[in-house]
C-alpha cells in the first residue's frame, strides 16, 4: 500500500509539472524575469497547489497518523539559520541562471535531451559536495 | 487551452501528491530532500528511489508520446550556464534543506516559518539572478 502511495503521487507529481508547463525553462524564467516580458504562470501553479495543499495539510494533521504508517515524519529543525538563508540564495541563484529547480529537473532527464541532462549532472555533483563537506564537518 | 489555466489545473495535480504523500505515508514531498536520502542509508532511501524514477519514467513515456510539452523557447542558456545552474541548485536545496516542493508547496502550506523564510528568500535570489543574467550575460546572445 505504502508502494501504491508512492508510485501515485509521484505519477500525479510529474503530470502536474508538465501540464503547467513548468518542466519548460523558459516559463520558470519568464516567471522570475519579472522586469522582462513577465510570464505569472509559476504563480497559477504555485496557487493552484497550495489551494488543495493547504485545507488538506490541515485535515491531515488532525489524524493521530497517516494511513499507512505509525507516524508523521516531520522535520524537527524550527530555528531560522544561515544555512537555511545561505542555501535557499544559493538555490535560487541556480534556480534564476538555468530554469530548473530539482522536480522538473528530474522529469526532463526523462526527455534524454542534452541540456536537461547537464542540469542533472551539475545538480548531482552540488548535492554530493554538500553530502561529502558534512561529513568532513 | 490557456498557460494560466493549465498552470492552475497542474498546480492542483501537484498539490493533490504532496496531501497523498501526506495523508498516506506522512511524509514531506521534497524533491530535493529525496535526492539527499539516497545518499545515506535511511529507511526512506528505497521510497524515494522509486518516486524519483516514476517521475523520470513519466518524463520519458510523455515525450515520447507528446514532446511539445517539452518545448522550450530558447532561453540563451549555455552547457556552462546549465551545469552551474544544476551545482547551484544542488548544493542550496541541500544546504537550505529544500526546494520548491518541499518548502513551498508543503512548508508553506503548513504554515512553517523555515520554509516561508526560505521561499521568500529562494525567490528573490531567482528574481535578482533571473534579471541580472537578461542584464548582464545574455546581451548580444
Amino acid at each position: 500500500m505504502q508502494l501504491l502511495i508512492t508510485v501515485f503521487s509521484a505519477l500525479l507529481f510529474a503530470s502536474g509539472l508538465i501540464v503547467s508547463g513548468m518542466v519548460r525553462p523558459d516559463r520558470v524564467i519568464g516567471f522570475l524575469d519579472i522586469f522582462g516580458q513577465w510570464d505569472p504562470t509559476l504563480a497559477f501553479v504555485m496557487g493552484g497547489a497550495l489551494l488543495i495543499n493547504t485545507p488538506l495539510w490541515h485535515l491531515t494533521k488532525k489524524r493521530s497518523r497517516p494511513v499507512c504508517d505509525v507516524k508523521f515524519h516531520l522535520p524537527t529543525a524550527s530555528r531560522i539559520d544561515s544555512r537555511l538563508i545561505l542555501g535557499a540564495i544559493l538555490f535560487g541563484m541556480g534556480w534564476g541562471l538555468g530554469g530548473y529547480c530539482p522536480g522538473p529537473a528530474i522529469v526532463s532527464t526523462g526527455t534524454l535531451q542534452i541540456p536537461s541532462l547537464t542540469v542533472m549532472a551539475g545538480m548531482i555533483c552540488g548535492m554530493l559536495l554538500i553530502h561529502l563537506t558534512n561529513r568532513q564537518g | 487551452m490557456h498557460p494560466w489555466i493549465l498552470g492552475l489545473i497542474g498546480g492542483i495535480l501537484i498539490g493533490l501528491s504532496a496531501a497523498l504523500m501526506m495523508f498516506g505515508r506522512g511524509r514531506i514531498l521534497g524533491v530535493s530532500g529525496m535526492m539527499g536520502s539516497l545518499f545515506s542509508r535511511g529507511d526512506n532511501r528505497m521510497p524515494s528511489l522509486l518516486f524519483l524514477t516514476v517521475i523520470l519514467l513519466t518524463g520519458l513515456l510523455v515525450h515520447q508520446i507528446r514532446p511539445e510539452f517539452f518545448q522550450s523557447a530558447d532561453t540563451g542558456r549555455n552547457l556552462i550556464h546549465l551545469f552551474a545552474a544544476g551545482v547551484l541548485v544542488g548544493a542550496g536545496t541541500r544546504l537550505g534543506s529544500g526546494c520548491t516542493s518541499g518548502h513551498g508547496i508543503c512548508g508553506l502550506a503548513r504554515f512553517s516559518p523555515r520554509s516561508i523564510a526560505a521561499v521568500l528568500t529562494f525567490m528573490a535570489s531567482g528574481m535578482i539572478t533571473a534579471t541580472l543574467v537578461r542584464m548582464f550575460i545574455m546581451q548580444g546572445v
